[in-house]
């Protein structure tokens, strides 16, 4: 259920941006924040691994069990917060006020500690967040309970869940849902379910929609450095809703393919927002034999299959890794031997400037890692770890291109804090740098290897590499027993990264400073009422008229739709002539910069009515919107006249016995074409050639 | 029905005679069927009472609660039943025999705490080993003994508690305790940080009310931080007052140590929400130093003897002046056997006219007035107009920059030892423990205004 938003926007970044670490704030959009700074390590799958191990790359998804459902995340068109009176997406990108917080894991109702609350306390973070006085008060500082709930967010919500067939929960009880990560400077999401047991037309069968809940949204991340975390707060305590699927998607293209249908149909009651970081979705997978994996935050639907596919195939190595594990006869954590040293002085002189203490303070001196907050307690340590008989495992390939040393690498970037890259060293695919394998020698029997051992090294703040050795143990735990729960983030290449455990229901619990709300009947019929028809009732509808369906999901999308019902209703446009109008016409002009949503909604109306007795008009269209732009509080019959394109005097035909004057005459082409200079907009052109005809063919009338 | 044994708890009319014919009972696990098919699996949960009776609350099996009306239930089953157990997982305290001794005197409070489902409050947990559950990082500090004197929310704190409080200190002092903290709501904190320094004078060690703003039920608290910064004061620090540690800025950075007679909750619910005021405070705390910020303070010394002088006359009250203020009020107290008031004046301590002959009458009638400003920064002075020489001739008594709460607390406990005026008045206008200062520094009164180009500057620059 854990909201998508956290590193969602992040991860929009091209590739080469996201591996540039230092982009000044300045030269950044105003909706993005600052790109994640790990990507994908380049441990590569080839060379060490176990020959004939069952690698896998493509595989075939019913036949692994492969199980996929979504989490949409949609921000909510209000005025103002869910929890304060802050106004809603005033996002900024300089701040006027810092507060440094910590988080601590507390308790659940039901009296447990929640695992990844454990986790998060682990990983020691100092968390700041940035203040600006434009979009945020003392409530998000949490220096303030929350205000009463904002019941239009309430509302949008009912609105959304009944558009996508859900029974409306008839006493909303607001949860608080911890999040330790210090993406809410409370600890936890305020969220409530508003919406169940829906369902939408999908391929012939149907998408079930587990449950639809209406949250907070939370901060934007700016960066994440060693131990120090920072937020920016503007988006934080907006309303959004969270729509949870069922796993019912079968195939990685499915899952793209729901993304959009959920989109559209959210967006389809124009209350919804669009744009940057407006939508945002999780995407869970497993196979059979795996568990559930969050990948957390994909910002858009294309980039779902290529994740998704890289997951299952991932959940299939890992379970063959399990395999391989207990083939060795480790089965059980305590089987593990895994232990570490430190070899600081043993690796002094090394030619590779990780393992030194001066070239690693120089990386922190000029990465401004400052003791205390990015940094660790303790002196520079380099630690060694050895993995008794597990020779093989770091190489075994996990995602397309990965391998197990990723996993690893993933937990000790997080949890214990250590990002300097390449993260880890590992044995096998040790770098290569003058004295490389002798100092890998040197190691190794430093740590009394045998040939069938496998040795990972770690750097950084001492205490950090102790956390790191400990944490390698439990990612092998883990693989003893396949597919751990976690939320992992997404990368446009379609790989993941850990992110962290993910939560269970332990981290929920009630907020006491919120009353519940009554949903009434008469409320949910209301809001029913005014409901726009579903999505694939218009799509059908458009269809049948010749639109094509791009144009359709546009309008849909994009809250066209009203609108073109509106003047293929009221107003008397042909249903295709609407859609083009306003799918194509008006989304071209408003590309070339002519401001045509700055007009009111009357406006088109009265020029489609106009249209309907004076067809003609339809001709002179590209002239007559771009009038109605420039002067968009004129009824249209006015702006009409001023551009002379009122109905023509009866003896129109003159003008177009004048266009066909010459010497010598000019020819029929040049003669149409003068005559509808003049006469563009008022007489139809049909009309126009029907005339050069009769001149032609030495009438008059 | 017994409220503890109530298998129903917090449901009332139709929604409990609809689980009662269903035979389900609170946490009972259960499959839950509505009008429209939509199936609820989870648990029963009790019900706020201040809530309707249409409602069933379900906690699902995804950690989320609804409430279904009772008019939409279709079928409930009971697939099971667990009574849950809100607990924090507890460890023993361990003992280290060389690290100082710190008693922690329970009052009620959000220190540590857990969740009520009768009225959907927190409510206060307490015990060494919970708290070393919690916060485990008091074991490296000190050895920790605690004392759950009452369970009572700070506004409930009265009489009764003060004595039962200062004696507690004296006996723990008495018991060889390196220091003294003391868990209380921050409502009232400054009351009891006051009347605690009338009662207890001349402490050998530090004693420490501490609390928290944001509940120990949420990541956010400030609530361990504040315990472990309370702690070490008492374990470690070197002032021997009654003080309060609570943040110093809104961030996780430091505590401020303030005097117990010149301290005041000032926000209603910001974290740093505490200030010394008319004074600068004593100290800063940090996880692991402190910084000595007054001039002067008792130091800590453990041959000196502690007086315990619990008494307190609750006759007493403080009336926050207002233009227009009705005499009638004045009379009314006096009828009613109150034997001190406190009066908020305005400015420099000053009341309208038309309550001069009610006040003349009541001290007349035996009722001691004392003046203090609502301005709560600087001094009565009512030298000054002849609004405030007026009053001095009826009998009013100035206390010069006491705060108005710190003068109730003091009058209820002089008052609980003498009814002579001048002796009133000598024991009220000579302080015991900073609650009157003679000079106010130019620091002590720093109300900061935002928008100011400056302020703004400072403010971008340093965490809140």
């Amino acid at each position: 259920m854990a909201a998508g938003e956290r590193r969602g926007e992040g991860a929009s970044r091209s590739r080469k941006v996201r591996r540039s670490t230092r982009v000044p704030e300045s030269a950044r959009q105003p909706d993005e924040i600052r790109p994640r700074r790990t990507s994908r390590l380049g441990f590569s799958g080839s060379g060490a691994g176990p020959k004939g191990a069952g690698v896998s790359q493509s595989i075939d998804y019913a036949e692994v069990g492969f199980i996929c459902g979504l989490e949409v995340h949609q921000q909510l068109l209000t005025d103002i917060k869910m929890f304060c009176r802050c106004p809603a997406r005033r996002y900024t990108t300089t701040h006027d006020g810092e507060v440094l917080r910590h988080m601590r894991p507390t308790l659940s109702e039901l009296g447990e500690y929640d695992g990844t609350a454990l986790m998060e306390f682990k990983t020691k973070k100092n968390i700041i967040y940035l203040l600006h006085e434009d979009n945020v008060c003392t409530y998000e500082m949490d220096d303030t309970p929350p205000f009463l709930v904002n019941q239009q967010a309430v509302d949008v919500a009912i609105e959304q869940c009944l558009m996508l067939g859900c029974d409306i929960v008839d006493e909303v009880h607001i949860a608080r849902k911890q999040y330790l990560d210090g993406s809410i400077p409370t600890g936890f999401q305020r969220t409530a379910i508003v919406g169940v047991n829906g369902r939408l037309p999908f391929r012939g069968r149907w998408l079930s929609i587990t449950q639809v809940s209406v949250e907070e949204d939370s901060c934007r991340e700016v960066s994440d450095r060693g131990h120090l975390i920072v937020w920016r707060t503007d988006r934080l305590g907006m309303p959004l809703i969270e729509t949870v699927t069922g796993p019912d998607l079968r195939t990685p293209d499915e899952v793209a393919e729901a993304i959009l249908l959920v989109g559209r149909v959210c967006r389809s009651t124009g209350h919804v927002r669009v744009g940057i970081g407006a939508s945002r979705q999780d995407v869970n997978v497993s196979v059979r034999g795996g568990r559930r994996v969050e990948i957390k935050g994909v910002p858009k639907a294309s980039w779902a299959p290529a994740l998704v596919h890289g997951e299952a195939v991932r959940q299939v190595n890992l379970l063959r890794l399990r395999g391989e594990l207990h083939r060795r006869g480790v089965r059980r954590a305590a089987e593990l031997n895994i232990d570490s040293a430190e070899i600081t002085d043993l690796v002094a002189g090394s030619a590779l400037d990780v393992l030194r203490r001066e070239a690693w303070e120089r990386w922190a001196t000029a990465e401004n890692r400052r003791p205390g907050f990015e940094l660790g307690n303790g002196p520079f340590a380099v630690r060694a770890v050895r993995l008794r008989s597990l020779a093989g495992t770091l190489s075994w390939p996990t995602q397309p291109e990965l391998t197990f040393a990723a996993e690893l690498a993933g937990r000790v970037r997080v949890i214990a804090g250590l990002d300097q890259r390449p993260i880890l060293l590992h044995s096998e695919k040790w770098p290569d740098y003058d004295g490389s394998l002798a100092e890998l020698r040197r190691i190794r029997r430093r740590l009394h290897c045998e040939a069938d051992d496998a040795v990972v090294v770690v750097w950084g703040p001492e205490e950090d590499t102790v956390t790191a050795a400990a944490e390698i143990r439990l990612r092998f735990a883990d693989a003893l027993d396949g597919v751990p729960n976690e939320t992992r983030q997404p990368f446009p290449d379609g790989s993941t990264d850990f992110e962290r455990i993910l939560p269970g229901p332990d981290r929920m619990y009630p907020d006491t400073d919120s009353p519940p709300t009554r949903v009434t009947r008469e409320r949910v019929a209301r809001l029913r009422a005014a409901l726009p028809p579903p999505p694939w009732e218009r799509e059908a509808r458009y269809a049948a008229a010749g639109v094509p369906a791009p144009v359709a999901h546009y309008l849909i999308r994009r809250g066209g739709a009203a609108l073109v019902d509106r003047l293929a209703g009221a107003c008397g446009a042909g249903l295709r002539a609407a859609c083009f109008f306003v799918g194509e016409r008006l989304k071209g002009l408003r590309r070339a910069g002519v401001a045509v949503d700055e007009v009111p909604r009357e406006r088109w109306c009265e020029l489609f009515t106009l249209a309907a007795a004076h067809p003609a008009l339809l001709q002179a269209l590209d002239r007559l919107v771009r009038a109605i732009a420039a002067t968009p509080h004129c009824p249209v019959a006015e702006t009409v006249e001023a551009l002379g394109l009122t109905a023509p005097s009866a003896d129109w035909e003159t003008s177009v016995a004048a266009a066909t004057a010459g010497n010598p005459p000019p020819g029929r082409r040049a003669a149409m074409a003068r005559a509808m200079e003049r006469l563009r907009g008022r007489v139809p052109a049909a009309a126009v050639a029907a005339a050069l005809d009769r001149l032609a063919a030495g009438g008059g009338r | 029905m017994n409220e503890a044994r109530d298998e129903l708890k917090g449901y009332k009319g139709r929604a409990r005679a609809a689980l009662a014919e269903r035979e389900v009972r609170v946490w009972s696990e259960v499959r839950l069927t509505n009008d429209a098919g939509s199936v609820f699996e989870g648990v029963i949960l009790p019900r706020s009472e201040t809530l309707d009776d249409l409602h069933v609350v379900i906690k699902m099996r995804n950690g989320y609660n609804i409430g279904v009306h009772v008019e939409r239930i279709a079928a409930i089953e009971e697939l099971g039943y667990k009574e849950a157990v809100y607990k924090i997982p507890e460890k023993e305290f361990p003992v280290r025999p060389h690290l100082p001794r710190v008693t922690l005197l329970g009052t009620g409070g959000t220190i540590a705490s857990r969740l009520d489902y009768r009225t959907g409050a927190v409510i206060p947990a307490f015990t060494p080993g919970e708290l070393y559950g919690a916060v485990p990082e008091l074991a490296d500090l000190c050895n920790l003994t605690t004392k759950k004197l009452f369970g009572v929310f700070s506004e409930n704190m009265a009489r009764d508690n003060y004595i039962a409080l200062a004696q507690a200190i004296g006996e723990e002092i008495a018991a060889g305790a390196d220091g003294i903290v003391v868990g209380h709501g921050t409502d009232t904190m400054g009351h009891t940080a006051a009347i605690l320094s009338f009662m207890v004078q001349d402490p050998p060690v530090p004693i420490v009310l501490v609390g928290s703003q944001r509940s120990s039920d949420r990541p956010s608290s400030d609530a361990a931080l504040n315990l472990i910064h309370a702690v070490r004061t008492a374990a470690y620090g070197d002032i021997a007052e009654v003080m309060i540690a609570m943040f110093g800025p809104t961030s996780d950075r430091y505590g401020l140590l303030h005097r117990g007679t010149r301290c005041r909750k000032m926000h209603s619910s910001y974290r740093s929400t505490f200030r010394t005021i008319g004074d600068i405070p004593l100290a800063t705390v940090s996880r692991d130093s402190f910084t000595y910020l007054a001039a002067s303070y008792r130091r800590r010394d453990p041959s000196r003897q502690v007086r315990i002088d619990p008494v307190y006359d609750d006759r007493t009250t403080i009336l926050y002046y207002y233009p227009g203020m009705r005499p009638d009020l004045v009379e009314a107290l006096v009828e009613k056997g109150y034997r001190g008031i406190v009066i908020a004046g305005t400015g420099l301590g000053h009341v309208n006219k038309p309550l001069y002959p009610a006040l003349r009458r009541a001290i007349e009638a035996g009722v001691h007035v004392v003046m203090t400003v609502q301005t709560l920064w600087g001094y009565a002075q009512m030298y000054v107009y002849d609004t405030g020489r007026d009053l001095l001739e009826l009998g009013i008594i100035p206390l010069d920059n006491m705060l108005p709460e710190t003068a109730l607390m003091k009058l209820s406990w002089v008052l609980a030892h003498t009814g002579d005026r001048a002796e009133v008045a000598r024991m009220m206008r000579t302080p015991v423990a900073g609650e009157i200062t003679d000079r106010e520094p130019h620091n002590g009164y720093l109300i900061m205004q935002g928008g100011l180009p400056e302020i703004e500057e400072w403010i971008k620059s340093h965490w809140k």
